[in-house]
């Protein structure tokens, strides 16, 4: 057991900081509220080095880099306060496409996807399903080569960026398990008769959306895996989806500069406890996190159900993070409005991507046997 | 960076808890206890033979030079068992005079304890030093000065954890060089640690196995979303502290610099206290009743969790030390 970083770790650490620091804009350090533009072009920097998918197979562009200096990467794109990957095209379609999709599908999306030539979003939740997901009504009706897709999603996020949508819809209501109806569907956002309209949240924001389906034609052949598959690969993916939820790197970068702005809260010590409790939670889970991929490393086996726990304890610090950010600050100066406005936005966290609580569920279910 | 217990430490680590699960089971330990002496020289043998006494001591002393990764096993097992011999004070004590002894009291002291003939404490005050009772030697830490001498009882006791501590004050005190103080008692905080992680994954074990069992209104009380959900919160906090005990024990080895060796044990000490209270707190209100009751050992656990988590600094101290860094 050795649990600092070997020579060759640190010289790849370095390597990826030194290379960020002299390619990250200085105009997208640290922005909040990005347009499309703004979010691609970061993309496209980081495709034209190589570095966009880094666990993607190498045929498709991965890097071949191992679990750890994977690990490495997106921990330094989160201290180095870069725009973030939109995971919608990268590490969720693109997964999905590798395992399930046909090979016209991998060819016809993948590339797009490596070089951000589609802005992808992800239509899940519906005003009546969110965390009974499996609920979901959105029906697709085959006729002869296409779907007509009519119902709605909500809660996308960036739909009013994307060009492609993949979604889960109903392709059966009459099968007695409910998730053996539901199918997983890629479509074109320009279709006639897809509406998107703006959900503004509490922070003032425009980051997520309804999405409306009205008589939505949609090519057979953007189908991935097959009719009545839709829940088996959803799930593949959500698996996917909380590897990233941890946000070290992010965290870590909101903890220095929560250092810098209270320096002189320090001598407080109620002060003092609260922060470092927060940055002693945020050293066990990275050390949880480590250790939950070298154990990946060493077995060969997929994350289990307890990476949960990396999703619930992330967001938890983030959270944390942002409130004492928000309670440092001079509570009538015009910038703390911004620390307001943060932490008003990322209450989010603990229930995107699967609630706290349901995570809560999946692990009693998965790893307690409850 | 890897988390791997090399062969060794694994066929270490695999037969201190066969023999614990075999000989030193609830039962067996009710009745240690139950005898005056409060602990077993027969036990104290075993873990001679086994190589446990002379784990972190020179091979020149009859040890195996034994660093605080290969330790932390041996203590997760025994934190799960509830180990009442005076282990961990033996393996400081033995650490100081290994750092700081002349080579006169090294041989007079080391190569006894490696066989398993001699035991030790290691005290940081005169009162209740865990372990002075059965002590030949103990290691006493006054201000700036670092004295070894044997222990003259003054009263002695058991703790609410079982272990026995006495008052002490030493005769024929001799002088040791007290350079190495500090990084003993961080050897010592991260051991503990990893005995607490022990301790705490017994509570959770038994906790679940009980949710699983226990039958209320029909159905196992797991069935239920309010004490599923605590569940989680137990095991969550479990594998946060074990993965601070490994951070630890981890940097008391490998660290090149004090403050780093320092920060590492205080923040693990910082969480494995939380954690521990959380923990041996849930597991009892989740048993309910029964969890109060003697006869469970999820009550001698609570016991041991409530006093551990103050020894080697308590949380306040440590929070101020990692913010002194």
């Amino acid at each position: 057991m050795d649990l600092n970083y070997s020579p060759e770790e640190l010289g790849f650490r370095d390597e990826v900081r030194s290379w960020l620091a002299a390619n990250l804009p200085a105009e997208l350090k640290d922005k909040g509220h990005l347009s499309r533009d703004e979010l691609l072009r970061w993309h496209r920097i980081l495709a034209k080095k190589g570095w966009v998918a880094p666990a993607w197979p190498k045929e498709w562009g991965g890097t071949g880099w191992n679990l750890v200096q994977r690990y490495i990467f997106e921990e330094e794109l989160g201290f180095a306060g870069c725009p973030p990957l939109m995971p919608f095209g990268l590490s969720m379609c693109a997964p999905v496409l590798l395992a399930f999709g046909t090979e016209a599908q991998k060819k016809r999306f993948l590339p797009r996807i490596y070089n951000g030539d589609d802005f992808w979003c992800q239509g899940y939740s519906e005003p009546g399903s969110g965390s009974d997901l499996a609920s979901l009504k959105t029906r697709a009706l085959r006729k002869e080569n296409h779907y007509v897709v009519n119902g709605q999603k909500i809660w996308t996020s960036y739909a009013h960026y994307a060009d492609w949508i993949f979604c889960l819809v109903r392709t059966d209501p009459t099968v007695e398990k409910r998730q053996e109806g539901i199918s997983f569907l890629l479509m074109d956002m320009k279709t006639p008769g897809v509406t998107v309209r703006p959900l503004i949240l509490m922070d003032g924001g425009h980051a997520v959306n309804e999405v409306f389906f009205d008589d939505v034609q949609v090519p057979a052949e953007n189908l991935v895996h097959k009719e009545g598959k839709g829940w088996t690969v959803a799930k593949y993916l959500l698996g996917y989806e909380r590897m990233n939820t941890g946000r070290i790197g992010e965290s870590k970068r909101e903890l220095r500069k929560l250092k810098e702005l209270a320096k002189s809260r320090m001598s407080d010590i109620r002060w003092r406890d609260r922060l470092t409790r927060v940055e002693v939670e945020l050293m066990a889970l990275e050390i949880t996190n480590l250790r939950f991929l070298d154990r990946m490393r060493r077995t060969g086996q997929p994350p289990g159900a307890d990476v949960s726990m990396l999703k619930i304890k992330g967001t938890e610090i983030q959270q944390a993070l942002t409130e004492l950010a928000m309670q440092a600050a001079d509570p009538a100066a015009q910038e703390t409005q911004a620390l307001e406005r943060r932490y008003l936005d990322m209450r989010k966290t603990t229930i995107y991507a699967g609630s706290n609580e349901i995570q809560r569920n999946i692990i009693a279910k998965m790893t307690l046997g409850l | 960076m890897n988390f791997d217990y090399n062969e060794e430490q694994q066929l270490l680590a695999d037969s201190v808890r066969r023999y614990l699960q075999k000989d030193y089971d609830f039962e067996a330990r009710k009745k240690i206890l139950a005898a005056p002496a409060g602990w077993s020289e027969k036990v104290w043998a075993t873990f001679a033979e086994m190589g446990l006494t002379g784990l972190p001591l020179s091979p020149d002393h009859g040890g195996f030079g034994g660093g605080a990764v290969d330790l932390m096993s041996v203590m997760e097992a025994f934190g799960e068992a509830l180990v009442v011999e005076p282990y961990l004070p033996t393996v400081l004590a033995s650490l100081v005079i290994s750092r700081s002894g002349d080579e006169k009291q090294k041989q007079a002291i080391l190569p006894p304890v490696a066989e398993g003939k001699m035991r030790l404490a290691l005290a940081t005050g005169e009162r209740g030093v865990i372990g002075a009772p059965m002590a030949d030697q103990v290691v006493l830490v006054r201000g700036s000065e670092v004295l070894i001498g044997k222990p003259v009882i003054l009263k002695s006791y058991r703790t609410v954890d079982d272990l026995s501590a006495a008052d002490i004050r030493l005769e024929k005190a001799e002088r040791l060089n007290a350079t190495a103080i500090e990084e003993v008692l961080d050897f010592g905080a991260a051991l503990s640690c990893a005995e607490a992680v022990g301790a705490m994954k017994f509570a959770c074990d038994t906790t679940l196995e009980y949710l699983k069992t226990r039958k209320q209104f029909g159905v196992p009380i797991g069935a239920f979303q309010a004490l599923q959900h605590r569940m989680v919160d137990m095991f969550i906090a479990h594998e946060q502290a074990k993965s601070m005990a490994c951070l630890a024990c981890s940097k008391v080895d490998s660290s090149e610099n004090a403050a780093d060796r320092a920060r590492a044990v205080s923040a693990a000490k910082i969480k494995i206290a939380d954690s521990a209270r959380h923990i041996s707190q849930e597991s009892v209100q989740l048993h309910g009743g029964m969890g109060m009751s003697e006869e469970l050992k999820v009550s001698h656990t609570f016991r041991r969790l409530t006093v551990l988590l103050r020894r080697f600094g308590d949380i306040d101290h440590h929070l101020a030390r990692f913010a002194s860094l």
